[in-house]
């Protein structure tokens, strides 16, 4: 069948709208639900994917440098505003199963929500890990020749041992596990000489790194290539990089002080324009935009055939498409912490993409056996910080997760250990959406707290603050998490409290989204000044104790972690959003 | 072609307003920029009142021959960069206003006859507003705006 590649993505989007299963589609059996893994009772065929096509891309992203096998729930809040209410990524629990036609249950439905998280985590085991994963990559390359494996950033950032190796166990990761392409994001926090020196070092011959998005401040130049043309199987396949748009926004700009970013729309069209005229016959943006960012970026820059995302750290079985004035871009993102694997199987003739087939593989460490040469690197690599790290701090009777809209148990851990070591009335806490999950029963070792917090500006605060300001504050996250137009997002969540309760209506304009603030029963004065401790202060450099430090001490004082009071805003006007779900 | 175009501004461009940016190019001494100091209009507080005072009317009309390039979001408010295209003919000015800032008009370019109509300057802005780009041509003031955000930061990823 001879059909052009747009001809084909409108029949596949009138098929796939109405239920019908295409043989360019992902199941191979009609009525099959479409999602990256087949149902199967065995376990193993999970990673057995018959090839297709001619052009294969890996892609993984935002890891946070998790080497270790590790727990990671998926959030039940991820709210949709405006045109996003309802459509991927917003949506969570039963409402993500039923889209998606996951069975409730199933070692898919565990993957990919947090329904029964406790539960199915005992069952399925730990996910992720790098041995694990490279056991998975080895698969992949095997079954599909001359494909490219690449990373979508936040790969240096998110362990004890990246920040204190100053990342560089992560570089030697990626460079046994054969990473072809690179973007960045949280990469940058080890400030631009880091950057430039592995990239003209340790990635040389190696890795390409790319970012289109990235100009020096003076001149108004490119400061790394913006993308690559790959030879696959004969087919030339340009990469195109587009680094985190607000990284010297939502992180230390002193960092990167020559350096912008932004998303440059306009430029990005420049290089697909580009590179199809250097011969591409594939085009992919490997993005760390966040996912809604994507869909509008797709919507508006021609000639892109896929988006591979990540940044918001949303895991997506099926590709969304977009149309744009040029056809129509497929936009994949691809979880986060190590605990997936996307796979897009192109097959290209004549010069253009004919059809597709994308699967997200959940790494389940139990099913794909270690890796000897990347398992041995990491104990390698591991062993001057293995006591450290394994220190148990206290026992915990919660389950203990970040990944969420608001407050999680983690966080609510962090900002009661910022009020009592700190001796503040309130405290504040990032949104950020890496951390791992640990389970009731088990210790909280060092090793987990640094998961929480190992950032290179982690110095704890504690200032005077009035209302107002604390209000200021809390509007300044709530907009860029819940802007109706997803290029003013930076693809945090919410910053967390402690002490203070407020109300929160995501859907009302910057400055009247937060109301009913009260500390101890009391309303918040405007004029009034309040203690409030924090971290991660992104102003300047400070000396003083790290957050971890505090988080340590408060668990070692506690020794067993119980009744743990979560404090959530009250959320206005969202009842009946699907990118909202009863904690489970 | 960039820095063909920031050649030709440089070389064509007479006087005045973007202070900074002309006296850093080192077309203009202090004293030549004070002379021609439009004072009233720079002190001005509000949008209309900068360009009544500046150029005698505050009527824009918003034209597709105009566009201005701004960041989404700013990545620090005090140099936010800013760009200024424009294909109306008979170009005499072109200016630039930050509506919330306490004065708003940031700078004011008076362009040479036959001089491209591009410019490129970096602003202070105290919060998020609309960036307002107004050319005066064959008399008239033509605009377009932006909105850029400024944000306290953090947070993020």
């Amino acid at each position: 069948m001879n059909i052009s590649r747009r001809e084909f993505l409108q029949m596949l989007a009138v098929a796939s709208a109405s239920g019908v299963t295409l043989a360019g589609c992902d199941s191979d059996k009609p009525g099959a639900p479409a999602v990256g893994v087949a149902p199967s009772s065995k376990p193993q065929d999970l990673y057995e994917i018959a090839p297709y096509g001619n052009v294969s891309l890996m892609h993984y992203t935002d890891c946070h440098a998790q080497l270790q096998p590790i727990y990671f729930r998926e959030p039940n809040i991820n709210l949709g505003i405006g045109n996003m209410r309802g459509q991927p990524p917003h949506l969570v629990g039963d409402k993500f199963l039923a889209y998606y036609g996951i069975k409730p249950g199933s070692r898919e439905a565990h993957a990919f929500t947090y329904l029964n998280f406790v539960e199915a985590a005992k069952k399925y085991g730990k996910v992720g890990g790098f041995a694990h994963f490279a056991t998975l990559v080895k698969k992949i390359r095997a079954q599909r020749p001359g494909s490219l494996l690449l990373d979508g950033g936040d790969t240096w950032q998110g362990s004890g041992t990246s920040y204190w190796t100053k990342a560089q166990d992560m570089v030697d990761a990626q460079k046994l596990l054969g990473v072809d392409v690179m973007t960045a994001h949280w990469e940058m926090t080890y400030g631009a000489d880091r950057v430039t020196e592995i990239i003209e070092n340790d990635f040389k011959g190696h890795i390409d790194f790319v970012a289109q998005n990235i100009f020096n401040n003076e001149w108004e130049e490119p400061v790394f290539k913006p993308y690559v043309i790959k030879d696959i199987n004969g087919v030339p396949t340009a990469i195109i990089g587009q680094a985190f748009p607000y990284t010297p926004i939502a992180n230390p700009r002193y960092m990167v002080p020559d350096w912008s970013f932004g998303i440059r729309d306009e430029r990005m069209q420049e290089m697909v324009d580009q590179a199809r005229g250097e011969g591409a016959q594939v085009v992919i943006v490997l993005s760390h935009n966040g996912m809604d960012v994507d869909l509008k970026m797709a919507s508006r820059v021609t000639g892109i055939d896929a988006i591979m995302g990540g940044h918001t750290h949303d895991a997506i079985p099926r590709p969304v498409i977009v149309d744009n004035a040029g056809g129509k871009t497929l936009v994949t993102n691809a979880g986060s912490n190590g605990k997936f694997l996307g796979v897009l199987d192109l097959d290209v003739r004549n010069g253009k993409v004919q059809g597709y087939r994308y699967h997200l593989l959940p790494i389940f460490a139990n099913l794909l056996e270690a890796d000897a040469e990347m398992e041995a690197y990491i104990k390698q690599v591991r062993a001057p910080y293995e006591a450290r790290l394994a220190e148990e701090l206290a026992i915990t009777d919660e389950l203990l997760y970040r990944r969420g809209n608001f407050n999680g148990t983690f966080d609510q851990l962090i900002c009661d250990a910022l009020m009592d070591v700190q001796g503040a009335e309130i405290s504040l806490s990032p949104g950020f959406r890496w951390g791992v999950s640990v389970l009731p029963g088990e210790a909280i070792t060092f090793e987990h707290v640094m998961t929480q917090t190992a950032i290179t500006y982690p110095t704890v605060t504690l200032n005077n603050m009035t209302g107002a300001r604390i209000k200021e504050i809390l509007e300044d996250v709530a907009d860029n998490l819940f802007n109706k137009d997803p290029y003013y997002q930076q693809g945090g969540d919410m910053v967390r409290v402690g002490g203070l309760k407020y109300a929160i209506d995501p859907e009302a304009g910057m400055g009247s989204r937060i109301s009913n603030m009260e500390l101890n029963g009391k309303p918040i004065s405007a004029d009034k000044e309040y203690s409030v401790a924090g971290w991660a202060s992104v102003a300047q450099p400070l000396d003083g104790t790290p957050i971890w430090d505090v988080v340590s001490e408060y668990l070692r004082d506690k020794k067993t972690i119980t009744d743990l009071a979560l404090n959530e805003p009250l959320i206005k006007g969202q009842e009946g959003n699907p990118g909202i779900g009863p904690i489970a | 072609m960039i820095n063909m175009k920031r050649r030709t501004f440089l070389k064509g461009s007479v006087a005045v307003g973007a202070v900074s940016a002309a006296m850093g190019a080192g077309l203009l001494t202090p004293r030549v920029v004070l002379a021609a100091w439009p004072s009233n209009a720079f002190k001005a507080t509000t949008v209309d009142a900068a360009l009544d005072a500046l150029a005698g009317s505050h009527a824009m009309t918003r034209s597709d021959k105009v566009q201005i390039d701004a960041p989404d979001l700013g990545e620090n408010s005090a140099v936010v960069p800013v760009k200024v295209f424009s294909q109306l003919d008979d170009i005499e000015s072109i200016s630039i206003l930050v509506e919330k800032n306490a004065s708003p008009l940031t700078a004011s370019f008076i362009l040479g006859p036959g001089v491209e109509g591009f410019i490129n300057t970096r602003i202070k802005m105290g919060k998020t507003s609309n960036v307002i780009a107004v050319v005066k041509a064959g008399g008239k003031l033509y605009s377009a705006q932006k909105e850029v955000k400024i944000t306290i930061g953090g947070c993020g990823g």
